[in-house]
């Protein structure tokens, strides 16, 4: 798991922050005190100070310097669906964590799952959201990385493969966001075999022609990686984001030597053939869009094929 | 081969050592001390009992790992006849750390494929300790659509600590290597039979672990992530590796109770190099047992029981229930 990028954006700049931009405005307003806790955040990639809600509005990439900032599972969905009310169903929502192991370490897995819970407001570190895509109805997966590094046990495991069986009923594309540090070490071999289980899903998704479309975020490894996240007919990474089997500082200590420049980032992975492409998260929903159009083409076509959004959907883009 | 022990197995080693001793004592001097070599047998046989009766997790990872514990090639000379070695990716390499091949079986032929570890320093490098890197994945998934288009079955020998970490297995996806092989497993139209026969690590022993039945030997092990690792994570120190060994429960019987192992084969007194050939054959039984059963399933059957076995793995709560 990459390190230091969790510092609370609100503590950093307060001396920068004093010095160069608070003496040059109003300083008498804006004093201390009366800026409100994380109005402001830093971007870890340009340093830049940047204002939160534009941040948030650009999807957390950086405006300055379009570093793709992690972003919630669930925000993240909201962004790539359309907004129509009433058009978006959650998947596996019921389902919560178990504790079969009885797993402690220096605490309980009990305990860390009650702290995850709070701190992310999920039960679990994936989100599947039944809804649209410019009119076509999709199933569109995330991953919460702040609920325990995005790890998958058995419920990811299993919502995962609900949203793969609504797809198979239904004749729709999957999409996944995937960030996670690997399998969920406190599951134990339950969660291993969410590996295995999640692959078997897209086979079948395979076997009938119904497309799986993986988008790697920043970061996506170990188990994750080694099942689901590699196995899109479209792979398609963010700019810069983590992604590999084993993590940069366990490689190092096995090899004993430096690692690349850029090693195991997006870039390397498309320079090495493992990716398609590399998209722009705010570019996101059109490009999936537009490759979703074709690869749904002769779905599209059957007369029963539900989608009357072809024609709509030639009408509005000829219209932007 | 001289019998190496391992450090819980200290008061053995020293109980054999005192009977190797009598017995050059009798061999030299002509005087019948049989008697006392036998009861001293006898008291070895029980210690050894004694300690294996309550093993802990950490001691059977290490058992699992022992130096002369059987390995894939051991038990293909000692299960299989006629067997030929096949080799490489076609792609990029032929990896030593994961061997496959044809063999027959009582008369019957199967393709087989396992991770090899190696047994001096210099096999230990050519096999690099049992960790394939992606070339040894597409081997294994090249010769199982072989034997999926020759209709043969395959048996899989899982025994690694995991899936090279290195700068060329990356740079070639080894993630995409693994997940290919868990995606093509899931739906290969021949029966799969998969044995832990030593260490079972992680990603790198699934990628050559989905099938019809999950056999375990008694004293390998399984986990999501070594003991080592698993403690350096959330220990911060790989020297709690025996805590984190039993925290996940990574042995045959935890598992077993965790319903993701179908049989633990049981090993010979001491392990299962104390008696390698009992080893074999009680695995070629067991494998000829469920391969009987497997064989006779219609193919769509056989598909439908092997994906709803892999949709059963997780233990959740739903509310909605």
């Amino acid at each position: 798991m990459a390190e230091g990028e969790d510092e609370d954006p609100g503590v950093f700049t307060v001396s920068w922050f004093h010095k160069k931009v608070l003496s040059k405005i109003r300083t008498e307003a804006l004093t201390k005190s009366t800026v409100p806790e994380g109005l402001w955040c830093k971007c870890p990639a340009c340093n830049s100070i940047l204002y939160k809600a534009e941040v948030e509005r650009n999807l957390e990439v950086c405006p300055k310097c379009s570093h793709h900032m992690r972003i919630h599972g669930r925000k993240r969905i909201h962004a790539f669906l359309d907004v129509e009310p009433g058009t978006r169903q959650e998947i596996g929502e019921t389902l919560a964590p178990l504790d079969p192991l009885k797993f402690k370490d220096s605490k309980k897995y009990k305990d860390r799952l009650t702290q995850a819970q709070k701190q992310t407001s999920e039960k679990d570190a994936l989100v599947v959201v039944k809804g649209l895509l410019r009119g076509r109805p999709v199933v569109v997966a995330a991953f919460n990385f702040e609920f325990m590094a995005g790890s998958m046990g058995s419920v990811v495991g299993e919502r995962f493969v609900r949203g793969a069986n609504i797809c198979l009923e239904q004749q729709m594309p999957l999409i996944c966001f995937s960030a996670s540090g690997g399998a969920r070490m406190q599951e134990s071999l339950l969660s291993l075999f969410q590996m295995a289980k999640t692959s078997a899903a897209l086979a079948k998704l395979a076997d009938v022609g119904i497309p799986f479309i993986s988008v790697m975020t920043d970061p996506t490894m170990g188990g994750v990686s080694a099942s689901l996240a590699m196995l899109g007919d479209i792979n398609i990474a963010e700019p810069g984001a983590l992604i590999g089997f084993a993590g940069p500082r366990v490689i190092e200590q096995t090899v004993r030597e430096k690692l690349p420049e850029g090693f195991q980032r997006s870039e390397f992975l498309l320079e090495h053939g493992a990716i398609d492409m590399i998209v722009d998260r705010r570019e996101m929903r059109d490009r999936i869009a537009c490759l979703l159009d074709m690869l749904m083409h002769h779905r599209d076509d059957e007369p029963h094929s539900g989608v009357s959004r072809r024609k709509n959907l030639t009408v509005s883009s000829s219209s932007d | 081969m001289d019998l190496k022990f391992l450090d819980f197995e200290q008061s053995i080693a020293e109980l054999e050592a005192k009977i190797e001793e009598l017995r050059h004592v009798g061999f030299d001097n002509d005087i019948n001390i049989s008697e006392e070599i036998a009861k001293l047998e006898e008291k070895s046989r029980k210690l050894t009992e004694s300690v294996f009766s309550k093993l802990s997790a950490w001691q059977i990872s290490q058992l699992s790992r022992h130096p002369q514990r059987p390995y894939t090639l051991d038990y293909v000379e000692l299960m299989l006849e006629d067997f030929h070695e096949l080799h490489g990716d076609r792609g990029f390499a032929d990896d030593p750390a994961i061997v496959a091949g044809m063999g027959r079986l009582d008369d019957r032929p199967v393709m087989v494929i396992g991770h090899q570890k190696g047994r001096d320093t210099k096999e230990k490098i050519y096999r690099n300790f049992g960790m394939p890197r992606p070339e040894g994945y597409r081997k294994a998934l090249r010769l199982m659509r072989m034997a999926e288009r020759f209709r043969l079955p395959i048996l899989c020998f899982i025994d690694t600590p995991g899936a090279y970490p290195g700068i060329g297995a990356e740079e070639r996806g080894q993630s995409e290597a693994i997940a290919r092989n868990l995606f093509e497993m899931s739906r290969l139209k021949v029966p799969v039979i998969c044995t832990v026969i030593g260490e079972g690590g992680s990603g790198g022993a699934l990628a050559i672990g989905v099938g019809d039945r999950l056999l375990m030997l008694e004293y390998s092990t399984y986990s999501v992530i070594s003991p080592e690792g698993c403690a350096s994570i959330l220990w911060k120190s790989a020297d709690k590796a025996e805590l984190a060994a039993e925290a996940m429960g990574i042995t045959s019987d935890r598992l077993e109770s965790l319903e993701l192992v179908d049989e633990i084969l049981s090993e010979p007194l001491g392990g299962a190099h104390r008696n390698r050939h009992q080893t074999a054959d009680n695995l070629r039984a067991a494998i000829n047992r469920h391969l009987e059963e497997l064989v006779r399933l219609p193919l769509p059957t056989l598909l439908e029981r092997r994906y709803e076995r892999l949709m059963s793995y997780g233990v959740y709560e739903d509310t909605a229930a």
